[in-house]
C-alpha cells in the first residue's frame, strides 16, 4: 500500500495536520492567500474526517481508530488517541465548523490576519485533539493548549472591553484547570496508569471518588459553564470576534459537558450519585436563569449567550439524569446547541458587520431591508427554541423525557425554562424581523451574499437532518452510552464496595 | 594515558580558564570591548564543544574532590549553552562603562567556570571554593552598570547582593562545621556514609539545614530572598539575566548533593524544605502582583519558581531530584528568553517597566512570540517546558503523600497565571502608540528561535532529558544502593586519611 491505512492515522492527522498547516500559513504573505488557504485546508481537513463516521463500527462499545505510542515513558505517560461513539461527533462537530468560522470571519477580520488564522488552525488540534485523547496528561495537554489561541483571539481581535474579557477567561479556565491537574495526579497514583480507558474499567475508594470527582467538578462546571461560575461567558462571548464567539459556543463548551461524560461518570460512579441531587438542581437554576436574564437582554450577542447558558443546563440534566435517554439526549443537545447557536452568532456577526452595532433596538426592522436574512433568522430561532422539526426539539425531548424519568417535581421546574426560551427567542426575531419601522437607514442594507449563505446553509441542513431524522446520530452513540451507563449504573456503583 | 585521560576529563573546566586568561590579557589593552566580546564568544563555542566531548565522561579528580560523571557533565553542558545565550543577548553590552567591558567578560566567565566546578564538587571544601568563584564575579559585575543621573542603584544593589550572599555563606560555613563535628570529614561520600545512621538527630538535620543556606541564598528561597528585587532591578540588564539563569542550576544541583544524604523517611527535613517551599511560592507569587517593573517580576516570580523546584526536593525520592532538575533546566530558557525581550526592548540599558511592552506584537513580533512563549511557559501552560516541568514535580510530591502541599503549588500556579498575562497583555493585545519599530541583529533573531525551540522541545518531547537526569541522579545520589564513589568512600571509612581526618 502507498499510504498508510486510513482507520490508522486517521486521527493523528485530524489532530496534528492543523499545525503543519500553521507553519505554512506562517510563511504566506498575502492576506487573501491566507484566508483562501485556511479555508481551502479546513474544508478539506472536514471532508478527511466524514470516512471516519462510515468506518466506524456502531456495535462497539471501545473506542476505536485507536493509536497508542510511549511519550514520556519516565512517568508512563502515553501518546494515546481514539473515538468512541460520543467523542466522534463531537470531533465531527468540530473539524466541519471549522470552515465555516473561516467563512465568518472573511470580512470581520482585517487587521493581523495571518496571526488570526494561526489562532484558529491551532484551535483545532487542541480541540480535535481533547476529544480523542485517551491519556489524562495528553488530555490536559491539549485542554490547556486551547487557552493560549483563544485568549488570544478575543485579546486582539475582540470588542472594546477585550482586555478584561480575556484576562477573565483566561484566569477562570485556568484555575478550573489547576483542580483538574491535581485530580489527575491523583488518579495515576491510585489507577497505576495515566490510560483513560484503563481507569473507566477500574472501582476506587469512596472517600477518594467524592475528591477526585469535586475537583473534575469544579474543573468541568466552569468550563460548561454551570449556573454559578458562567460569569466569564456573557463577557468572553459579547467580546470576541465572530469565529471566537462560534468555537467558543460550538466546540469549547462541549469539552466541559464532555469531560462529565469521560471522567465524571465512568471514573467516580459513587460520587457522581451522591451529587446528582445537586447538579441536577444548578442544571434547573440554570435553564431558567438563562431563560429569564436573556431576556432582559437588549444586546444581542449577550442574548445568545445567556441562551446558551440555558441550553447547556439541558446538556448537564440530561446528563446527570444517568439514563440512556437522558445522555444520549444531552450528547444531542451538545451537537444542536453547536449548530443552531454558532448559527445564531453568525447571524449576529451579520448584524454587526452592517450595523456597527448589536443592540436590538437598533436592528429592529432588519428583515423588512433583507428577507434571506429574515428567513435563516426565523429558522435558528425557531431552532433554539426547541420548535418541533429542528434539532433542538429532539434532543431537549429526549433530555426531558430522562429527566422525568428521575423526578417529575424537578420538571416541572424545567416547564417556565421552556417557556422563557420561546419568549426571549421570539422576541429577539418578532424585533429584528418585523419590528422597528422607524429605522428607515435599513432600506439601504444588502441582503447576504453568497459568502454568508453559504455559510449558513450547512448549518440549515443541519437543523433540519437533526430535527427530521436523527437516526443516524443517535445510532453511533447507543452502544457507547450503554456502556457508560453500564460503568455509572447505581447496582454496581454501590457493589464496588460493601 | 592516564593523564591524558584526566586532563580530558577536566577540558570543558580548562577551556574555561584558558579564556578568562585570554579575556585577562585584553582586558590590559585599552578600550577592546569588542575584541573581548568575540573572545568571549569564542570561548563559549569552545566550552560547548569540550562539554559535549566531554559527556561521557566518568572519573574522580583531586583525590577524590572532583567528580566528573553523567551529572556533572549534563548540567556543564546547561552552563555552556546558557553561557553562550547570555552573550548572545547581552549584545555588545550598552549598559556598561565602555572602558571596563572586557573585564566585565573576563568575570562572566570567571563565574560561569566556577559553576561548572560547582557541580563536580563533592568536597565541602571544593565546593565552598567552586561557589565563591561563581559568586565573587558577580558581586562586581553588579556595580559595573552605567550610572545614571542621580541614582546610584547599582552600587546599593551591589552592597546588597554582597552582604546578603556573605552573610548566607556565613550560616553555611558554621552548618558545615556541625557536619565535620559529627564525621570528621569534608567529602561528601564518606559524610554521607557516616552521617546516615545519626541522620535523624537533631544535630545532623541542624547541620544539614544551615549548611543549605548558602544554597537558598543561590535559589533567592524565601527568608533568603530579600536581596533579589533590588538586584534585578539595580544591576543591568545582561548581569540579571545572568544571576537570574545560571547560578540557579548551580544551586539545585549543589541542593541535590547535599539533601540526597538523608534518606527518604526524613521527616523532619521534609517538612522544613515543604515550609521553605510554600512561603517562597505564596511571597513570590502575591507580591510579584504588584509589580510594574518587569525586572522586578521577574525576580519575585524567580522566588516563586526556586519555591517550585524546591516541591521536588521535599519528595526526597529520585524522581523528585529529577524533577527539580529538570524544572530549573527549563526555568534558564524560560527566564533568558524573557530577558532577551527586556535587553532588546531597553535600547539604552534602562529598567523596562511592564507598559512599555505595549504593542511589541507590532514593534518587533519575533520579541513577542519569544517573551509569550516563555512567560506561558513560566505560568506552567502546556505545551512548553514548565508544564512538563511542574508535571513531575507534583507527580514525585504526591507519591511521598505530600498532598497538601501539590494543592498550595497548583494554587499559587493559578495565582501566577495573571500577572504573567499581564505581561503577555501588554504585549500583544494593546498598541504601541509612536513607538519605533525593533530592529533585531541575526544573533538575537537566532538566539530567540533557539530559546523558543528549546522551551517547546522541552515540553514536547521530554522524555530523553527526563531519562538522562534520571540515571545521572541515580549515579550521583550518595544514599543510593550503588554509591557514586564506593571504592574512594570504603577506603576513607577505614582508614580515615589525613586530609579528612584532623585529631
Amino acid at each position: 500500500m502507498m499510504f498508510p491505512d486510513y482507520n490508522q492515522c486517521a486521527l493523528s492527522v485530524l489532530i496534528f495536520s492543523p499545525l503543519l498547516a500553521a507553519l505554512f500559513a506562517l510563511c504566506l504573505k498575502s492576506e487573501a492567500v491566507l484566508r483562501w488557504w485556511t479555508l481551502a485546508f479546513t474544508t478539506a481537513l472536514g471532508l478527511f474526517s466524514l470516512p471516519l463516521y462510515a468506518h466506524f463500527d456502531p456495535a462497539q462499545a471501545d473506542f476505536q481508530f485507536r493509536q497508542t505510542s510511549a511519550w514520556i515513558p519516565a512517568l508512563k505517560i502515553h501518546y494515546a488517541v481514539g473515538v468512541d461513539g460520543i467523542s466522534l461527533l463531537l470531533v465531527l462537530l468540530t473539524t466541519l465548523i471549522m470552515p465555516l468560522c473561516v467563512l465568518a470571519s472573511w470580512r470581520y477580520i482585517q487587521t493581523r490576519v495571518k496571526e488570526f488564522m494561526i489562532c484558529l488552525l491551532i484551535m483545532e488540534t487542541a480541540m480535535v485533539g481533547v476529544f480523542c485523547a485517551l491519556d489524562l496528561v495528553l488530555f490536559f495537554v491539549f485542554w490547556e493548549a486551547m487557552l493560549i489561541p483563544m485568549a488570544l483571539l478575543i485579546g486582539i481581535w475582540g470588542g472594546p472591553r477585550k482586555l478584561y474579557a480575556s484576562l477573565k477567561f483566561f484566569v477562570y479556565t485556568m484555575s478550573g484547570s489547576v483542580f483538574l491537574l491535581v485530580a489527575i495526579i491523583a488518579l495515576y497514583f491510585q489507577a497505576g496508569t495515566f490510560s483513560i480507558p484503563e481507569i473507566m474499567g477500574q472501582s476506587f475508594p469512596h472517600d477518594f471518588q467524592f475528591w477526585i470527582f469535586l475537583a473534575f467538578f469544579i474543573s468541568f462546571a466552569i468550563k460548561v459553564p454551570m449556573f454559578p461560575f458562567h460569569t466569564w461567558l456573557p463577557a468572553a462571548h459579547v467580546e470576541a470576534p465572530t469565529a471566537g464567539s462560534v468555537l467558543l459556543a460550538s466546540v469549547l463548551l462541549k469539552m466541559g459537558t464532555y469531560g462529565f461524560l469521560r471522567f465524571s461518570l465512568p471514573m467516580a460512579p459513587y460520587a457522581t450519585q451522591l451529587f446528582t441531587p445537586y447538579i441536577l438542581g444548578l442544571s434547573v437554576i440554570a435553564i431558567v436563569y438563562g431563560g429569564l436574564t436573556a431576556l432582559a437582554q437588549t444586546d444581542l450577542k449577550k442574548l445568545v449567550a445567556y441562551s446558551s447558558v440555558a441550553h447547556m443546563g439541558f446538556a448537564t440534566l440530561g446528563i446527570f439524569a444517568l439514563n440512556q435517554m437522558g445522555i444520549e439526549g444531552a450528547v444531542l443537545v451538545m451537537i444542536n446547541h453547536g449548530v443552531t447557536t454558532g448559527a445564531l452568532f453568525i447571524m449576529v456577526g451579520i448584524i454587526y458587520e452592517r450595523l456597527h452595532s448589536r443592540d436590538l433596538g437598533q436592528a429592529a426592522g432588519m428583515g423588512k431591508a433583507m428577507p434571506i436574512f429574515a428567513l435563516f433568522a426565523g429558522v435558528f430561532a425557531l431552532s433554539s427554541l426547541a420548535f418541533p422539526g429542528t434539532n433542538s426539539f429532539i434532543g431537549e425531548f429526549l433530555v426531558m423525557s430522562g429527566g422525568f424519568a428521575v423526578s417529575k417535581a424537578m420538571m416541572i421546574g424545567v416547564v417556565p425554562g421552556v417557556i422563557l426560551a420561546a419568549a426571549y427567542m421570539l422576541r429577539m426575531l418578532q424585533k429584528v424581523a418585523y419590528g422597528g419601522t422607524k429605522n428607515p437607514t435599513h432600506s439601504h442594507l444588502q441582503d447576504l451574499g453568497f459568502r454568508e449563505i453559504a455559510t449558513l446553509v450547512p448549518l440549515l441542513v443541519f437543523v433540519f437532518w437533526i430535527g427530521l431524522h436523527p437516526e443516524p446520530f443517535t445510532r453511533v452513540m447507543h452502544a457507547s452510552v450503554q456502556h457508560l451507563l453500564q460503568q455509572t449504573h447505581p447496582a454496581s456503583a454501590y457493589a464496588l464496595q460493601p | 594515558m592516564l593523564s591524558n585521560h584526566k586532563v580530558f576529563a577536566f577540558l570543558p573546566e580548562l577551556t574555561l580558564l584558558g579564556g578568562a586568561l585570554v579575556l585577562f590579557l585584553i582586558s590590559l589593552q585599552n578600550r577592546r570591548g569588542r575584541e573581548a566580546r568575540k573572545a568571549a564568544l569564542f570561548v563559549s563555542f569552545a566550552g560547548i564543544l569540550a562539554t559535549v566531548l566531554c559527556l561521557g565522561q566518568d572519573q574522580a579528580l583531586f583525590a577524590g574532590a572532583y567528580r566528573v560523571d553523567l551529572f556533572s557533565q549534563v548540567l556543564k553542558l546547561m552552563f555552556a549553552f546558557g553561557f553562550c545565550f547570555i552573550l548572545l543577548l547581552s549584545g555588545s553590552l550598552e549598559d556598561i562603562r565602555e572602558e571596563i567591558k572586557p573585564e566585565y567578560y573576563l568575570f562572566l566567565t570567571i563565574s560561569v567556570c566556577g559553576l561548572m566546578m560547582l557541580v563536580s564538587s563533592v568536597d565541602l571544601i571544593t565546593m565552598v571554593v567552586a561557589l565563591e568563584v561563581s559568586a565573587f564575579p558577580l558581586y562586581v559585575m553588579v556595580p559595573m552598570r552605567v550610572e545614571r543621573a542621580g541614582q546610584r542603584s547599582q552600587m546599593e544593589s551591589a552592597i546588597k547582593y554582597m552582604m546578603f550572599g556573605i552573610g548566607a555563606n556565613g550560616v553555611m560555613f558554621f552548618g558545615m562545621s556541625y557536619l565535620y563535628a559529627l564525621t570528621g570529614t569534608t567529602s561528601l561520600a564518606v559524610l554521607a556514609a557516616k552521617l546516615l545512621p545519626m541522620m535523624h538527630s537533631p544535630l545532623a538535620i541542624a547541620g544539614l539545614a544551615l549548611t543549605l543556606c548558602g544554597l537558598f541564598y543561590k535559589l533567592a528561597i524565601f527568608p533568603f530572598h530579600f536581596w533579589t528585587p533590588d538586584v534585578y532591578q539595580g544591576a543591568s540588564n545582561e548581569t540579571a539575566s545572568l544571576i537570574a539563569s545560571l547560578p540557579k542550576i548551580g544551586g539545585v544541583a549543589i541542593l541535590f548533593r547535599l539533601v540526597s544524604m538523608a534518606t527518604g523517611d526524613n521527616h523532619v527535613l521534609a517538612l522544613l524544605l515543604a515550609i521553605l517551599a510554600v512561603c517562597s511560592m505564596l511571597y513570590g507569587n502575591l507580591i510579584a502582583l504588584m509589580q510594574k517593573d518587569f525586572k522586578r517580576l521577574l525576580g519575585f516570580s524567580g522566588i516563586a519558581h526556586a519555591g517550585y523546584a524546591l516541591v521536588g526536593f521535599v519528595a526526597l525520592s529520585q524522581l523528585g531530584y529529577t524533577a527539580a532538575l529538570y524544572y530549573i533546566i527549563s526555568y534558564l530558557f524560560m527566564v533568558l528568553a524573557c530577558f532577551v525581550v527586556i535587553c532588546k526592548v531597553s535600547r539604552d540599558g534602562h529598567n523596562v517597566a511592564i507598559n512599555e511592552l505595549a504593542g511589541l506584537h507590532r514593534r518587533s513580533p519575533l520579541l513577542a512570540v519569544t517573551l509569550a512563549v516563555g512567560v506561558f511557559a513560566l505560568a506552567g501552560l502546556p505545551p512548553f517546558a514548565g508544564f512538563i516541568g511542574k508535571l513531575t514535580l507534583l507527580t514525585s510530591a504526591w507519591q511521598k503523600g505530600h498532598s497538601a502541599l501539590v494543592i498550595i503549588a497548583m494554587i499559587n500556579a493559578a495565582i501566577a497565571v495573571y500577572y504573567y498575562l499581564s505581561v503577555v497583555r501588554e504585549a500583544w493585545f494593546r498598541d504601541p502608540g509612536d513607538l519605533p519599530p525593533i530592529r533585531l541583529d541575526w544573533p538575537t533573531k537566532a538566539l530567540c528561535l533557539a530559546l523558543i525551540t528549546g522551551i517547546l522541545a522541552l515540553g514536547v518531547a521530554p522524555a530523553r532529558l527526563l531519562d538522562t537526569l534520571s540515571s545521572s541522579v541515580v549515579g550521583a545520589s550518595l544514599t543510593s544502593p550503588s554509591p557514586v564513589l564506593p571504592a574512594v568512600a570504603h577506603a576513607a571509612l577505614e582508614t580515615d586519611t589525613p586530609f579528612h581526618h584532623v585529631p
